[in-house]
């Protein structure tokens, strides 16, 4: 059972990320298509099935797959628009693998995008009815950075951390991230922040701060799949899924059952992709982690629940630059969410796109030397409430 | 002046043993039931009555000559006690606006003659006369596990003009559905209108609780003496069995006076001369309406404890009390210096001051004012231990920034931004659906393994069970499981504050969080539950009704 080495990436696209005034979603489509069949060394014509992710489709583009289908002229394939929140663009590239899985086709396509900067202010847009009719009325009057700000709150908490120390830690880890932005072309947020600036930004929500906080962006990026057994013929470099994990909640953490200072659906994700993909010691195996760093509180978690570092322990790593792009484990080497904003439709594929990257050898000025396996941790919604997919890429079929 | 430094505390609601007076029960009232007494009395031997000897028949002023009337609620059963006030709650308002605020913003200038001394309180941005009406409701039943009849809500500013507002409160309360409601608005009297109308209620055997609810948040233009003397309050009394008081008498007045008035589509209150309303309304009518009852009783000042009416002018309040025949010292005090003259609360707000400064046996004489007025007059049968209006004047937090009084009234236009213009619809289908659980606060609990959940659960979220029976969260407090101080999120009182709530006995859900400001919480500090607006939706003309945690203080 499973996935695992069944299906291959042959080729990957992604938009540059940002505030792109001059873009439409249809001109961000094209671009990440555009790239992504180059790749792959096929044509339009060879895609049998497709797949879009996109989010806040009611803004934008419709809710259907009509958008990817008419933009890129696909002639009368099936093509289906899927959404999980933030978790948007893994689900569009599991549905592209799962039905070459399948065997329902041979070659298909995902594609994430998201058009924000059409809203006219910061943050993502309002969620408003968008969580739910009786959701907007019981909801407290939440924001992203007011659901993670509330974790934050809770592990400085339960670990007995000073928010004023705290505080130190999360900045820590936003300025690897920007560190890595900083040197990639794609990204939105393309400079080296330091502590400083991270602790004297203004607070966005308490106790998170702005650079605590990812950008919002414009963005896409697509990925196209293939049989495993035949991926060698259209490349000598494809990368292969070792696992693709989903975990969506059953609603226990918010209602009665959580500490408040984790995510459970990531723990309950990547414990059966370890276990797909056959990876025992995840600290020493992975060479490459892309999380979900939504804000920089999201990827302190993160780390220990991916079993990476110990429990309450992750702000030891953090201080011992062990997830930097020269450290053992290098987390975020685009720069992440943090650097690259959260098109929500786009990011889960934004992470795959980097991770392929890495795993050819062909990230550049950021490569990482020789990783194996790289992991991308995509999370929709909040800690309180959420789903989490996990994906671990490798070079090697087995 | 509050007297709680002198009186003792007294447990609460505790009858007297040897009833002091002579209780003078009957009104010429509740015709419709007479004929169902006779004929009670012809098929049943008459049952004694608690603290009723029969010797005070001669004493009834207005006697329909029945002797001590046996009463009915809808289940006909004979009950023996006299209709009077069973309990009694309140809300005030956590914040208070110093009239000196008022002043130096605009009337100094404007309008220099309207300083009044003191402070009143304002409602909180998401307060209303309904919300305001629930927290008094809640507090005035908490203890009470007696059926409720009916609801009746009395203001001058019901947020819906064609939706009944008592039936909001009713379902926030969770009353259910086989109750009588019913709004009393139009004049600031109303409170003592619905007070009187429920005696008469329950005495007719028409229920056999009937909660009255007085809530008034009026707005004065700025730099108008309205706006320096009203204040945003709500009462509320049970009307029932006469654990605290039994009603006595009442009178009332009514005459198209129009010395405040409002049309159905004026923000604004507007007054005639005050030099006219003093003469010929203010002092007319509480002296007529008091004296009215005194005579309709055939009392004279010295038998009356304390006399209990608002205060319109704070010069005159006393002289009424003096042409009435009461010194200083029984003219219950006005409270205007703290609270403002809060409208239909008002002379609900000074009965409650009056009882539970009150002593068993006392006589309470209370009068209200608008358009005439009603009086009424009780007896004090039990003693009250529970100080609570002290405690409500207490618990409160400077509003220091009149800029901020304005925005929470929507007295002037605040820059939003583009994500705070943005309102998303509200499927009333949906609400109705719902409305047990959204106004009621009634989530779940599951009858196989004891779990309470909010929002209500189909499938128990512990054991999979799906046996769920309703239960309410309402009434129990809370842990704070953790919380953020939001920017991101509009509020017109930005920061938006929410958190995880943990109730006890099991639970736990987001709120907003209310009544406090940034820097004031931390996880595991207590909270309780009130009932709030949301949300407006000036746009489509709704209002979102929910609940929210407010810290204990």
């Amino acid at each position: 059972m499973g996935i695992k080495d069944k299906v291959a990436i042959i080729g990957m696209g992604c938009t540059k990320f940002g505030e792109r005034w001059d873009a439409s979603y249809e001109d961000l489509i094209v671009e990440a298509f555009t790239e992504a069949i180059d790749d792959a060394g096929i044509e339009k014509k060879d895609i049998e099935m497709a797949w879009l992710g996109t989010c806040f489709d009611e803004v934008f583009s419709g809710k259907s797959a009509l958008p990817l289908s008419t933009v890129l002229k696909l002639p009368f394939i099936p093509a289906t628009r899927v959404e999980n929140f933030c978790a948007t663009g893994s689900e569009a590239l599991r549905g592209a693998c799962y039905a070459v899985a399948a065997g329902a086709c041979d070659i298909a396509l995902a594609l994430g995008v998201e058009k924000l900067k059409d809203v006219g202010y910061g943050g993502l847009p309002e969620f408003g009815a968008g969580m739910g009719s009786k959701n907007r009325v019981i909801f407290p009057n939440i924001t992203a950075p007011g659901a993670f700000a509330m974790m934050a709150v809770k592990y400085f908490d339960k670990y007995g951390i000073d928010p004023e120390k705290g505080k130190e830690i999360l900045a820590k880890i936003s300025v690897k991230s920007h560190h890595n932005g900083a040197i990639n072309p794609k990204a939105h947020l393309r400079r080296e922040i330091t502590v400083e600036d991270a602790l004297k930004s203004p607070i966005i929500a308490w106790p998170l701060g702005l650079y605590d906080c990812c950008g919002v962006s414009d963005g896409a990026a697509a990925a196209v799949i293939v049989r495993a057994d035949i991926a060698r013929e259209f490349r000598e470099d494809p990368v292969y899924i070792k696992s693709m994990q989903i975990a969506t909640t059953p609603g226990e953490e918010l209602l009665y059952r959580w500490d408040g200072a984790h995510v459970e659906t990531t723990v309950k994700a990547v414990q059966r992709a370890y276990k797909e993909a056959g990876i025992e010691n995840p600290r020493k195996e992975l060479g490459i982690l892309e999380v979900h760093d939504c804000f920089s509180i999201t990827e302190l978690v993160t780390y220990e629940d991916l079993g990476v570092s110990p429990r309450g322990r992750a702000r030891e790593d953090v201080e011992a630059g062990f997830f930097n792009l020269d450290g053992e484990l290098p987390c975020q080497p685009d720069g992440g969410l943090k650097c690259f904003g959260h098109p929500i439709g786009a990011s889960g594929l934004r992470m795959a796109y980097e991770v392929y990257k890495q795993l050819q050898g062909k990230a550049g000025n950021r490569q990482i030397r020789d990783p194996r396996l790289g992991l991308t941790h995509n999370l929709g919604g909040f800690p309180a409430m959420s789903v989490v997919s996990i994906c671990i890429f490798g070079m090697e079929r087995g | 002046m509050l007297p709680s430094e002198v009186i003792p505390r007294r447990p609460l609601c505790q009858r007297s043993p040897e009833p002091p007076w002579v209780p003078l029960d009957e009104l010429s009232l509740g015709v419709g039931l007479v004929t169902d007494a006779d004929a009670l009395q012809r098929d049943r031997p008459p049952i004694s009555i608690g603290m009723m000897p029969t010797k005070t028949k001669t004493d009834h002023a207005t006697g329909s000559g029945l002797g001590p009337q046996r009463l009915f609620n809808s289940f006909s059963k004979i009950i023996d006690y006299l209709v009077g006030i069973a309990s009694y709650g309140l809300h005030i308002p956590r914040y208070r606006i110093d009239r000196v605020t008022l002043y130096e913003a605009f009337a100094s200038w404007i309008n220099p003659p309207a300083f009044l001394p003191g402070e009143r309180p304002v409602a909180n941005y998401d307060e209303d006369s309904v919300t305001m009406g629930v927290e008094a409701a809640r507090d005035c039943i908490r203890d009470v596990e007696d059926e409720i009849g009916a609801v009746y809500f009395a203001t001058t500013t019901p947020p819906y003009a064609e939706r009944l507002n008592a039936g909001i409160i009713a379902t926030a309360l969770d009353l259910g559905e086989n109750i009588k409601t019913a709004d009393f608005t139009d004049s600031t009297k109303a409170g003592m209108t619905a007070l009187i109308s429920a005696y008469e209620t329950v005495k007719a055997g028409g229920a056999k609780n009937v909660l009255v609810v007085a809530s008034d948040c009026r707005l004065g233009k700025a730099g108008s003496l309205q706006e320096t003397l009203y204040g945003d309050a709500a009462a509320a009394v049970l009307v029932g069995e006469d654990r605290i008081a039994s009603f006595e008498e009442f009178y009332t007045l009514s005459e198209d006076f129009v010395d405040n008035w409002r049309t159905a589509r004026d923000v604004f209150t507007r007054s005639w001369e005050d030099r006219w309303i003093r003469e010929e309304g203010y002092t007319r009518f509480i002296y007529s309406s008091i004296m009215g009852l005194m005579k309709k009783q055939k009392l004279t000042s010295n038998d009356v404890a304390k006399v209990v009416f608002p205060a319109l002018f704070v010069r005159d309040h006393p002289k009424i009390g003096k042409a009435l025949g009461f010194d200083g010292g029984r003219v219950q005090p006005h409270l205007l210096e703290s609270l403002g003259n809060t409208g239909t609360a008002y002379p609900l707000i000074l009965l409650i001051a009056a009882l539970e400064d009150s002593s068993v046996g006392d006589r309470i004489v209370a009068s209200s004012y608008g358009n005439g007025s009603d009086t009424v007059s009780l007896r004090v049968v039990g003693k009250i231990e529970d100080r609570k209006l002290e405690k409500a004047l207490k618990r409160k937090k400077e509003l220091r920034s009149y800029e901020k009084y304005l925005a929470w009234k929507g007295m002037t236009s605040v820059e939003k931004g583009i994500r705070g213009e943005e309102e998303a619809p509200t499927a009333i289908s949906l609400t109705w659906r719902e409305r047990r659980e959204i106004l009621g606060l009634v989530g779940s609990r599951c009858r196989r393994c004891g779990l309470p959940q909010y929002p209500r659960q189909r499938i128990c979220v512990n054991c999979g069970g799906v046996d769920m029976e309703p239960y309410r969260f309402a009434d129990k407090k809370g842990k704070l499981f953790s919380y953020t101080e939001d920017m991101l999120a509009f509020s017109i009182n930005r920061p938006a504050i929410y958190g995880i709530v943990e109730f006890e006995g099991g639970g736990r859900f987001w709120f907003d969080i209310t009544d406090c400001e940034a820097g004031e919480l931390k996880v595991g500090a207590s909270v309780r539950m009130s009932f709030r607006r949301k949300y407006s939706d000036e746009k489509r003309g709704v209002y979102g009704y929910f609940w929210k945690a407010v810290p204990d203080e």
